[in-house]
């Protein structure tokens, strides 16, 4: 199949191919980073997390149109506002969600995904009454379009590159706060023993409605940043949720380095099998491949080790 | 004023009977009851439909919460206009249409449910509804069992061809066909690449594009390739692309891949304004661009039906009075034309049979005329589709399409094509 290209054609296309397995890594990791903090750390299967997603998307979109309305001049900008907008957005929500449904349902986990799974319903909803049915569409500022050309035929879509350094920053963050901070330690001490954390005066109240408001923010980001990749209507969060799920199983539910591996090589594997074997058998292959690694080892790829 | 323009020839007939037969009443100091022009009810109406002496009952039948409410808004809102179009023209047969709206909410079997209720309870003399394919194939076996006339908006793959059903929108070889002679023609394309989401209307639509543009046009398909439903990432099939650099890109995406992919192919460098490459499409209107952003899809190409920028008078009136009843910021696509056309169709049908019976209603379907449609004029077919024409827009920035061609002729409908299959 490579008889007709020539070796410069070859090398380009290679180098793309590789840069669009990275930015499939890129948008894995920011979906599933989140998910990762809620079900990795603290159990609980939220099915609703696509529509956090949507909801740091729509934050997006409205600050796009109050930039546009009010301060056209800084309109170039406004995406950073508008991540900082998305994150605050679904990490109140998170807390608010906490607070007034997951706290009540930490002992049952398979109702946790029967009340997200409603809650996701009831959002998707409450976005179609207030943004409408339709989609919307997010205006990105002009330098944040189009691509950048590096040779003839290799050409990097700058969007892709943005969604890249957004998902290195989170992901660094998210290290910094779960392994270096005091708040991590918190953390991380409720998540392998939680009568234990509590007795040594940890709150455990607060660092579950923390970690969940974190978690909930950090989709919304994702959802901000994928408003330059994808679409924004009520049910669009329903796009990611599988491979969100995929991944943070994938890797190994509680570890964080886990998920990266897990996002890199699923991201690297379906992107490399798209190109020659074309999107529907790529996906079928991506899932039977996971499906039989999970079988072979049901614990994900890396574990924490806990003494049970 | 509007409604005015918007009357078809019969109902024009309608009002005139109408006022002669009030005067005549008058005139001649009868006892006329309040419907003096309305056919007695019993004679119009021998199969027990909700029918009365000043009303006629119809469903509307869209899902209005789910997924596929981003789509169907569109076809309730026409559907509802033309129905209080032709309402302030003084009804069908004399009668106001009344309609319940029963909500489909994107899951199959509730479409079944609902349509089983408006036929056997509500008894409805007619439904406009269903927008997927997959929703329709669920009422189908309803509406033949207990005799309903549905009336279906959305273009399809065809291979269909119900006695219960007016197929409002066009068969695939409508909408395929004329589209790629054109792209042949006008942009000397020789080589094409299919691309589509991965479900029956697609790969039934490219297998027909296949076939033409290898059978009957002499040209290659260079590639061909779908993606699941909802699929997000695009950057490996646009390598795909630049690889076999063709002439026309062919694309069948639906929902948010759409946006997806449009906003991927232009971040990628594929311009679509430059010339050199062309992207022909048959499943984005203007519906579809507001979610992916004029710029994003500026350049490309649809064929279609029907687009809001049409330039005539009906079609003018029609923007007009939509975007009186539904707000200045509705955009119109070629879905929401095909089914504003059900209500009248079906007020013409039942003026031509002179009765609300289903049976009768489908023996005076064939060859009713629309000359009043907002896409020109529209002719029932024998089997059951529109003769319709087929235009090539050219999107733009502002996420309305510019007509540049249309077919001289009407396009007959052909829902099972042969030697397409």
């Amino acid at each position: 199949m490579f008889s007709d290209y020539t070796a410069t054609e070859l090398g380009s296309i290679f180098a793309m191919q590789g840069f669009a397995g990275l930015i499939l890594f890129a948008v894995f990791l920011l979906m599933a980073l989140g998910l990762a903090i809620i079900f990795g750390q603290m159990g609980v299967i939220n099915m609703a997390h696509g529509e956090f997603m949507i909801l740091g998307a729509y934050m997006t979109y409205l600050t796009s149109n109050l930039f546009a309305e009010y301060l056209p001049g800084l309109f170039d900008a406004y995406f950073f506002v508008a991540i900082v907008v998305a994150f605050l957005a679904s990490a109140a929500l998170g807390a608010f969600v906490e607070w007034a449904m997951i706290r009540r349902l930490y002992h049952r986990p398979l109702d946790t995904l029967l009340a997200t799974w409603g809650l996701s319903l009831l959002m998707q909803q409450s976005y179609r009454s207030i943004f409408g049915a339709r989609e919307v569409g997010v205006r990105i500022p002009d330098w944040m379009a189009g691509s950048f050309p590096v040779t003839d035929i290799v050409e990097l879509p700058i969007n892709g590159l943005i969604v890249m350094i957004i998902a290195i920053s989170v992901t660094f963050g998210v290290y910094l706060l779960m392994f270096k901070s005091s708040w991590g330690r918190r953390v991380r001490a409720v998540v392998q023993n939680r009568p234990m954390a509590g007795a040594v005066g940890i709150n455990t109240v607060k660092v579950d409605r923390m970690t969940f408001a974190l978690g909930c923010g950090i989709a919304g980001i994702a959802g901000s940043a994928f408003t330059m990749i994808g679409s924004t209507g009520p049910s669009a969060g329903q796009q990611y949720i599988v491979d969100t799920f995929l991944v943070v199983v994938f890797g190994g539910a509680a570890s964080l380095l886990g998920t990266v591996a897990s996002a890199f090589s699923i991201s690297q594997a379906q992107s490399t099998m798209e190109f020659f074997l074309g999107g529907s058998m790529a996906k079928v292959l991506t899932l039977m491949t996971v499906v039989i690694i999970l079988m072979v080892r049901p614990q994900g790829l890396f574990t924490l080790k806990v003494r049970k | 004023m509007t409604m005015h323009k918007q009357s078809t020839t019969g109902g024009a007939t309608g009002r005139w009977g109408l006022g002669k037969l009030k005067l005549l009443a008058a005139s001649m100091v009868l006892a006329a009851t309040a419907n003096a022009a309305a056919p007695p009810t019993a004679e119009v109406n021998t199969t027990g439909l909700a029918v009365t002496d000043d009303t006629v009952n119809v469903g509307i039948l869209h899902s209005v919460t789910g997924t596929m409410a981003i789509s169907e808004e569109g076809s309730v809102q026409a559907e509802i206009l033309a129905i209080e179009q032709i309402n302030a023209m003084g009804g069908v047969l004399g009668r106001q249409i009344e309609y319940i709206q029963e909500d489909g909410a994107s899951d199959w079997p509730t479409f079944a449910d609902r349509s089983r209720k408006l036929l056997r309870q509500d008894n409805v003399a007619a439904v406009f509804g269903c927008w997927t394919s997959a929703s329709r194939k669920a009422v189908l076996p309803i509406f033949e069992q207990y005799n309903g006339m549905l009336y279906y908006p959305t273009f399809y793959e065809g291979l269909e061809q119900s006695p219960n059903v007016i197929y409002t929108g066009q068969e695939a070889t409508q909408q395929i066909l004329a589209g790629l002679n054109w792209v042949k023609e006008e942009k000397g394309a020789e080589t094409f690449y299919l691309l589509g989401s991965d479900y029956i209307w697609p790969r039934t639509s490219n297998k027909i594009a296949r076939k033409h543009i290898e059978d009957v046009l002499g040209l290659e398909v260079v590639g061909e390739d779908y993606f699941p439903l909802g699929h997000t990432q695009f950057n490996s099939a646009i390598n795909r692309i630049r690889l076999k650099k063709p002439d026309v890109i062919y694309a069948i995406i639906v929902g948010g891949s759409n946006v997806a992919f449009y906003k991927q192919l232009e971040a990628a460098g594929i311009d679509l304004t430059d010339g050199k490459t062309t992207l022909l499409t048959i499943s984005v209107t203007e519906d579809e661009i507001l979610g992916i952003g004029g710029r994003n899809i500026e350049g490309a190409y649809a064929a279609m039906k029907y687009f809001q920028s049409l330039d005539n008078p009906n079609n003018e009136a029609f923007v007009k009075a939509f975007k009186e009843r539904w707000g200045e910021d509705s955009v119109i696509g070629d879905v929401t034309q095909a089914a504003y056309l059900g209500p009248w169709l079906w007020k013409a049908a039942v003026e031509k049979a002179g009765s609300f019976d289903i049976d009768k209603v489908r023996e005076a379907s064939p060859g009713i005329e629309l000359t009043t449609a907002p896409e020109g004029y529209v002719r029932i077919h024998e089997n059951h589709h529109l003769w319709s024409k087929t235009r090539v827009g050219r999107a733009m920035a502002n996420g309305q399409y510019e007509v540049v061609f249309e077919t001289d002729e009407l396009m007959e409908p052909d829902p099972f094509p042969e030697g397409y299959q």
